[in-house]
């Protein structure tokens, strides 16, 4: 952009006329902020001062557009403007919303939107129009790893689109757990009957699909790229090899049943007639239904144990719960009842979700399964069949029955390759003391797991997990998505679950590995922050090589070239800006969102002096859930402090400490972070953004050591989306806390 | 153990939970009840229960046959309907308790002092004689049950009410002769006895 010619643009809408000097905002705009036009206008975001606007960019040369007038939330159809910077002053849910109307707060209410208007004028100044960096170009076919009933869902649901699909197993056949059963429980009403296996149709479908390409006896040797050009090798059993390129990959690699030889008290490896949930169906199926003792002899009494080695504390166990067991055993349990045998179901806590859970419960009952609570305490040979000795809980009663096959309801263990990051969670565990997870983590180190992906990332082989095992996605709003841009995960990699929602899960991510191939094409990024054609850059000859930014990466993005600087593979980049928050020396920036862009704006605010009682906040809020809490505290009318000033940041990890320094020295007199909460149940929306900042501001007491500073004068908080009144609250405690410790003696 | 029929009666001999389904009035229920405990949260008698609603279905399934028909839980029952109304399951717990009751009376195993099982077989004779409840009789009988010396204290107890029921013509003293009847009471012994005959021969199975 040659000329940058600013317009600042006030609305008087909304009542902010009313309550505000409009006229001085403009003033503002034009001498502080060095605005080249700034004009009011009554009703900004209505056609006629969207035209304004326009014409002004058309007609008059304005190329960096400042709105003062609602959030930056509100009001984006009618406020988008194309091949203009945009920055938004939030003057109604920021200003007039969260300040009393009275003479009193009259001064002070200006007085923040002035700030306001300096604000985003001054972003504004530091601001580029981003553009698609060009890397790829769009590819429509994806690589799904795995076989069964989620990969095949998703390679057929991807065919649908008219995507091509190479579907890799690998084993010999495609059906996975799914394809072993004998029947299962519907998919539809009649909830309380059982269905019959329709895996084998599901494999002729995908068989029979000319957009698949089955790769039987396979494996994924190793994985380069990013999304829209991966380039992956594939490997036979035979050991030939097969290049292809794909624009995004799910991996659907299911689970392995527990390994009931370490439930040896149950009985696990004892006997031939104790097996687990796949086993027994394996039997049933080879039967054609009859039920069997590993001798050949009918079994009359079959009894299930829920919980087998699962939700339990014990060592070695399962600590989850695998969601399907309940309602399996339920259905195994009338395939021997319909066989003419007696069946039971020793249950702690018989959960059967979803709106056809509590049916097939009730089909079980109705077909006389027995179901009696209790904890089993003991499977032991009893003659020529076996005796479980349990203890009934709602008689309080120690008892046992005898059986003829016992069944045991263990857990799903994800079938994920090894975590990428367990050296760092080690490190991670060791520091904070934790002796029983540190074990635990060397244990699983040490066990050979072999990569499933084989990714050429300088951050590991795998997607990373959370706990258990399980691939890490953002669980509540981001189901599909890995740590690593364009790779999804479906089925029970990702957590326990039944076939019916491994078909709903495929289908998710198969639906988001579309949406990435075709915004990689574009240069935009798929989420949380889709559509974002900024991406990050960095300045060579100040780079150190000191490697943070590829380490410290969320999602794995950054690579290292052969001199050893970083190379930003900006598809895989989710634009949180981590990166730019780790970098030491300053060096990476977005077009529109830079060390300059915020630092810029903390400057730019009036800064009273030590005498005038009106001290300043700083308050850095990130944009997925603290800003739009503020924007909802506007809503609802919840006062907060007018010696707030905010600015929303992409996520608290792309806070770099500058900012603090600097709001120190030209002497806020507190600062407050606004990010997700962290830890195992994070609510980050960049996963690790949250936990970086608190890391790095839990190392910033010596800089304000070093200043001579108390360091409650810089505060991180976890707050969540709903806490519209927590926040204006933690904002007035912060107002009182600096009028106890005194104003900030950094003022000039 | 040739007869395949008697391998039959072993077979359910064994399992009570068949015997309360083929025999006790709504007893196809029990093996519905989810063990959610609202039965016996809701009972305003519940402390008094020996075992609450939900126990006795899961002591049916565990077979604990004797302890259940000679329980005195299902006795307290005063048919409030609260756990009827609150059963997820929907499973009609009063009904089922009334059913037990019965069931327990008709083997008799039901407890020997059960106040409210005495009653109501003092109900049933008073009722299945004229085919109509004879009150007077019913209430002098229910004084007498506890002995003759309390049902002098209560008859004596009671004489102002039932003067003043004798006043206003709710009570006739000649009832004590036998009083009034329905039109073919033999018919009523007749069907009766044919019903006692049809269910003696479903319990025949399971009493060995």
């Amino acid at each position: 952009m040659a000329d940058m010619k600013i317009g600042a643009y006030i609305c008087q809408g909304c009542g902010i006329g009313d309550r505000l000097d409009t006229a001085q905002l403009a003033n503002v705009a034009k001498r502080e902020g060095k605005a080249a036009v700034a004009k009011e206008h009554e009703f900004l975001c209505n056609a006629e001062g969207v035209k304004m606007i326009q014409d002004d960019i058309d007609n008059d040369g304005v190329n960096h557009v400042v709105i003062a007038a609602c959030s930056r939330r509100a009001k984006t159809d009618a406020f988008s403007f194309e091949g203009v910077t945009l920055s938004r002053a939030n003057l109604r849910e920021g200003v007039i919303w969260v300040r009393p109307d009275t003479d009193e707060a009259r001064e002070t209410t200006q007085e923040m939107g002035d700030d306001y208007v300096r604000m985003a004028c001054a972003e504004s100044k530091y601001m580029k129009m981003p553009a698609a960096s060009g890397e790829q170009g769009l590819l429509r076919h994806l690589l799904v790893v795995g076989g069964g009933i989620a990969g095949m869902t998703a390679a057929l649901e991807a065919a649908k689109t008219g995507y091509t699909v190479d579907l890799v197993e690998k084993s010999g056949k495609l059906g996975g757990v799914a394809g072993e059963m004998y029947k299962k429980y519907p998919a539809k009403a009649p909830y309380d009957v059982l269905a019959d296996n329709t895996t084998g149709e599901m494999i002729a479908a995908v068989e029979g699909n000319s957009a698949i390409t089955v790769h039987l006896n396979t494996t994924v040797a190793s994985t380069d790229g990013a999304p829209g050009r991966f380039s992956v090798t594939l490997a036979t059993e035979s050991g030939s090899s097969n290049d292809i390129t794909v624009g995004a990959i799910i991996q659907a690699t299911g689970f392995h049943p527990y390994d009931i030889a370490k439930l040896p008290e149950l009985g696990g490896g004892k006997s031939p007639d104790v097996m687990d949930q796949l086993a027994f169906e394996k039997m049933v199926k080879a039967n054609g239904g009859a039920i069997k003792k590993a001798d050949g002899s009918d079994a009359r009494n079959v009894v299930f144990v829920q919980c087998a080695g699962q939700r339990s504390d014990t060592e070695g166990h399962l600590p989850y719960c695998s969601g399907h067991c309940c309602m399996t055993s339920i259905k195994q349990a009338r395939y021997v009842k319909d066989a003419g045998g007696d069946a039971t179901v020793i249950f702690d806590d018989l959960r059967t979700p979803g709106a056809d859970g509590e049916d097939v419960y009730r089909g079980g009952q109705e077909a006389g399964v027995a179901f009696s609570k209790g904890t089993v305490k003991g499977v032991e040979a009893a003659g020529s069949g076996l005796k479980v000795s349990y203890n009934d809980k709602i008689l309080a009663d120690d008892t046992t029955i005898d059986a003829d096959i016992v069944v045991l309801a263990t857990g799903m263990v994800p079938a994920s390759g090894p975590n990428p990051y367990i050296a760092q969670d080690i490190e991670a565990a060791e520091k904070d003391g934790n002796a029983d997870l540190t074990a635990k983590l060397k244990a699983e180190q040490e066990a050979p797991v072999t990569s499933i992906l084989n990714l050429q990332y300088r951050q590991g082989t795998d997607v990373p997990h959370l706990k258990n095992g399980f691939t890490d996605s953002h669980f509540i709003c981001f189901p599909y998505e890995t740590r690593r841009t364009g790779i999804y995960t479906a089925g029970p990699v990702r957590r326990p679950m039944d076939a019916h929602q491994a078909i709903e899960d495929a289908t998710g991510a198969a639906l988001k590995a579309i949406q990435s191939c075709e915004n990689a094409a574009l240069g935009r990024a798929a989420h949380p922050r889709s559509g974002d054609l900024s991406f990050p850059t960095f300045r060579v000859e100040g780079c150190t090589q000191c490697k943070r930014c590829t380490v410290e990466c969320p999602f794995g993005a950054i690579n290292e070239d052969e001199k050893g600087y970083p190379q930003y593979n900006e598809a895989r980049c989710r634009r949180c800006g981590t990166c730019m928050g780790a970098c030491p020396v300053r060096v990476i920036s977005f077009e529109n969102y830079s060390v300059e862009t915020v630092g810029q704006q903390l400057k730019a605010v009036d800064m009273p002096d030590e005498f005038s009682e009106k001290p300043r906040l700083l308050v850095l809020a990130c944009e997925n859930d603290a800003y739009p809490a503020l924007d909802m505290a506007g809503m609802t009318h919840q006062e907060y402090s007018a010696y707030a000033r905010i600015i929303p940041v992409r996520c608290l990890g792309s806070v770099n400490t500058i900012w603090i320094t600097d709001a120190l020295n030209s002497g806020y007199d507190g600062v407050m972070l606004m990010g997700c909460q962290k830890g195992d149940n994070y609510q980050c929306h960049f996963v690790k953004g949250s936990e970086m900042a608190h890391y790095r501001m839990s190392k910033i007491d010596d800089t304000l050591t070093q200043l001579n500073l108390e360091k409650e004068r810089v505060q991180t908080y976890e707050v969540s989306i709903t806490d519209i009144q927590r926040i204006p609250q933690i904002i007035n405690d912060m107002e009182k806390l600096i009028g106890e410790i005194g104003m900030s003696p950094f003022k000039f | 153990m040739s007869n395949p029929n008697q391998a039959m009666v072993e077979k359910y001999r064994s399992n009570f939970l068949k015997e309360v389904e083929a025999n006790v009035e709504e007893g196809h229920w029990v093996k519905m009840c989810m063990q959610c405990g609202v039965c016996s949260g809701s009972c305003p008698l519940g402390p008094h229960w020996e075992h609450p609603p939900q126990e006795i279905f899961m002591m049916i399934r565990a077979g604990k046959r004797e302890e259940v028909l000679g329980s005195s839980s299902m006795w307290m029952c005063t048919s409030c309907y609260n756990c009827i109304a609150r059963c997820p399951r929907g499973l009609p717990i009063t009904h089922i308790m009334h059913g037990l009751a019965t069931y327990a009376k008709r083997l008799g195993l039901q407890p020997k002092t059960q106040p409210t099982a005495k009653f109501s077989q003092l109900f049933w004779s008073n009722l299945t004689k004229t085919g109509r409840v004879n009150e007077l009789k019913l209430g002098l009988s229910l004084y007498f049950m506890n002995g003759f010396a309390n049902g002098i204290k209560t008859a004596l107890k009671m004489q102002d009410v039932g003067l003043g029921m004798y006043k206003t013509g709710r009570l006739n003293p000649l009832e004590i002769l036998g009083g009034h009847s329905i039109k073919d009471t033999g018919g009523l012994q007749k069907m009766l006895k044919k019903a006692f005959e049809i269910e003696e021969a479903k319990i025949a199975e399971y009493k060995g």
